[in-house]
C-alpha cells in the first residue's frame, strides 16, 4: 500500500497508479487518490472538523468549496453530530470513520483502504461495510486489503489472494469459488481419530478437504458420491466460501 | 472551473504551507500559553540573572551598559530555545508517536515542502519570541532604535537554521531521550560561547576561531549592530553565515527525514 503512494520504494518492478508512474509522479497520483491507513494517525488535539479541514487544504479543495467538502465527508462518516469533538474524545469506531472521511474529503476517484475494519466490533464493521459499498455505488475504485475473508467476499468485485507477497489467485469471488472449491461444503465434527479418517477417505475419493478448527470440511460436496457421504454419517451442510479458497490456496498452516 | 484533481501538481505548492500553517495556528491558539512560557521564560531568567547579577560587578562591556549587552545578546538565546527545541521535539513526536507526517505524505505533500513549511513556522515564532529580551531590556534603560525593527527578521533567519537543525537531529536520534546529548553537548556551549554573556574577544584564540562557526555568535553580532549601529561589511558577513547555516541545515533535514519517512 505504501508503495502506491510513493511512501515506500519498490526494489524491483514497475508501479502505475491512475496511469501515472510511481514514484516519479507520485505527488500527482496522491492528489487524485484518498488513503486510509491501517494505523490511526489523526491529529488527536484537533477536532473532527479541524482534521478534515486541514486535509481539504492539503488535497487542494478550492477555498470556497472546502466547507461543503468537509460537511459532506462528516455526513458520509456519520460524524456530523460530533464534528466539534476532539479526536481524543471519539470512540474507536468513530476514529476509523473519521480516518476514512479524511481520505474522501477531496472526492477522489481511487480510495486505498488498508485493513479498515481490523479490531472493530461487528456492528461498527457492518457500518463500514455499508460506507465502502456506497463508495462503490458512486463509481469510485476502492482498493482494500483485509485479513477478514468474509469482508472480501461481501464487498469485492475482484479479489486477489495473496500469499508471501505474491498473488496466487485473482477473480470475482464466485468465480474463485467455482474454480477452486465448488458450491457446497459439508462440515463434520468428531474426535481427532474420526476427523483423520474422514480426511483420508475423502482424499481417496479425490475430494478436497479443509481442517476448520475442531471440524473438517469436505469441499465441493455437491460432487461427492452419495454413497460416501452416507457412510461418513451426519455432517453440517453449508455453502462453500472464500475462506475455503483462501486456506486451500495459501496452505492450512502458517509457516 | 478546473478540477483540482486533474490539474498538474507542482513540486512546490502553496497548499502545503497553508495546510501546515493553519494546523500550527490552530494548535497554537490552544497552547499558546505553555508554548510561550517555555520559549520566553528561560532566556529572560538568564537575562535577569546575568544582567542584574554580573551587572553589579561589570559596568560596561565594549562600551555598552552590561545589561544592554546581555539584553541584546539574549535575543539569540531566545531564538535558539524557540527554534531548536520545537524542531527536535515536535518533529520527533509527530513523526514517531503521532505519525502525522506519514498521513501528510499520503496526501500530495513532499518531504521538502513539509520540512520547509514546519521550519518556517517555527522560525516565524522564534523571530517574534526573540524580541522579548529586547522588550524586557527597555525597562532597564535600553533606548529604542529603528534598526531594532529588523531584529525579528534576524531571529527568523537564525531560527530557520536552528529549526532545520533540530529537525535533522530528530531524524538522527534513535529515541527522543538521545536529544539530551545534543542539548547538553551542542546547544548549551553554543549559546554560552556566542558573545551573549561575555565578549568572545576575551577568550583564547582557538575559542575565538571556533565562535566563527557558531551561528548564534553571528546572530548576536547582527542583533547588536541592528540596535546600536550597523557595520556594513561585518554585518553582510554575519548575514551570509546565517544564510549558509540555514541552507545546510535545510538540506540535512530534508535528506535525513526523507530517509526516515520513505522506506
Amino acid at each position: 500500500m505504501r508503495m502506491l503512494t510513493g511512501q515506500a520504494r519498490a526494489t524491483s518492478g514497475k508501479i502505475e497508479v491512475l496511469g501515472l508512474p510511481i514514484p516519479e509522479k507520485s505527488k500527482q497520483a496522491r492528489a487524485q487518490m484518498g488513503v486510509v491507513p491501517q494505523l490511526d494517525n489523526l491529529e488527536t488535539e484537533l477536532t473532527a472538523r479541524e482534521n478534515l479541514s486541514m486535509y481539504a487544504v492539503l488535497y487542494r479543495v478550492p477555498r470556497h468549496e472546502r466547507r461543503a467538502a468537509v460537511d459532506r465527508a462528516l455526513e458520509l462518516a456519520q460524524l456530523s453530530a460530533r464534528a466539534d469533538a476532539k479526536v481524543s474524545e471519539l470512540s474507536g469506531g468513530m476514529k476509523r470513520r473519521l480516518l476514512i472521511a479524511r481520505g474522501l474529503v477531496h472526492n477522489p476517484d481511487l480510495v486505498l483502504l488498508d485493513e479498515p475494519t481490523v479490531g472493530l466490533d461487528p456492528q461498527v464493521r457492518q457500518d463500514l461495510w455499508s460506507l465502502i459499498d456506497s463508495l462503490r455505488a458512486e463509481g469510485k475504485t476502492v482498493l482494500m486489503s483485509t485479513h477478514y475473508i468474509e469482508e472480501a467476499e461481501r464487498l469485492a468485485d475482484d479479489v486477489a489472494v495473496m500469499s508471501h507477497g505474491r498473488v496466487v489467485a485473482r477473480g470475482a469471488p464466485h468465480t474463485l469459488l467455482k474454480e477452486h472449491v465448488g458450491e457446497r461444503a459439508i462440515e463434520f465434527y468428531g474426535t481427532p481419530a474420526r476427523l483423520a479418517e474422514i480426511e483420508q477417505r475423502a482424499t481417496a475419493a479425490d475430494l478436497l478437504t479443509r481442517r476448520t478448527g475442531p471440524s473438517i470440511s469436505i469441499l465441493g460436496s455437491e460432487k461427492a458420491p452419495a454413497a460416501l457421504l452416507a457412510e461418513l454419517g451426519d455432517g453440517v451442510p453449508r455453502s462453500a466460501n472464500l475462506e475455503d479458497v483462501f486456506v486451500l490456496l495459501t496452505g492450512e498452516r502458517l509457516e | 472551473m478546473s478540477d483540482p484533481k486533474t490539474r498538474t501538481v507542482h513540486r512546490y505548492e502553496w497548499a502545503t504551507f497553508e495546510g501546515v500553517w493553519n494546523h500550527e495556528l490552530t494548535l497554537f491558539k490552544r497552547y499558546w500559553a505553555s508554548s510561550t512560557v517555555s520559549s520566553v521564560v528561560q532566556p529572560v531568567i538568564y537575562l535577569l540573572a546575568f544582567g542584574l547579577g554580573v551587572g553589579t560587578l561589570v559596568a560596561t562591556v565594549d562600551g555598552l551598559d552590561y545589561v544592554e549587552f546581555v539584553g541584546t545578546g539574549s535575543v539569540a538565546t531566545a531564538v535558539l530555545f524557540a527554534s531548536a527545541f520545537p524542531g527536535m521535539f515536535n518533529t520527533y513526536v509527530r513523526r514517531v508517536f503521532q505519525r502525522t507526517y506519514d498521513a501528510m505524505l499520503a496526501a500530495p505533500v513532499s518531504v521538502d515542502e513539509l520540512v520547509t513549511a514546519e521550519g518556517s513556522w517555527i522560525a516565524a515564532k522564534a523571530g517574534i519570541y526573540g524580541t522579548v529580551p529586547l522588550i524586557v531590556t527597555f525597562f532597564f534603560g535600553l533606548t529604542p532604535s529603528w534598526g531594532m525593527l529588523l531584529v525579528p527578521f534576524i531571529g527568523f533567519l537564525t531560527g530557520l537554521g536552528f529549526a532545520f537543525f533540530g529537525m535533522w537531529v530528530s531524524a538522527v536520534v534513535k529515541t527522543i531521550d538521545e536529544t539530551t546529548y545534543v542539548t547538553s553537548a551542542v546547544l548549551t556551549p553554543l549559546f554560552l560561547v556566542a558573545g551573549t554573556f561575555f565578549p568572545i574577544s576575551n577568550l583564547p584564540e582557538w575559542a575565538q576561531v571556533a565562535a566563527q562557526f557558531n551561528p548564534l555568535y553571528h546572530c548576536v553580532q547582527l542583533v547588536r549592530d541592528a540596535c546600536f549601529g550597523w557595520e556594513p561589511a561585518a554585518d553582510l558577513y554575519h548575514l551570509a553565515v546565517l544564510s549558509v547555516f540555514a541552507l545546510i541545515a535545510w538540506l540535512a533535514a530534508v535528506r535525513q527525514l526523507r530517509k526516515k519517512l520513505v522506506d
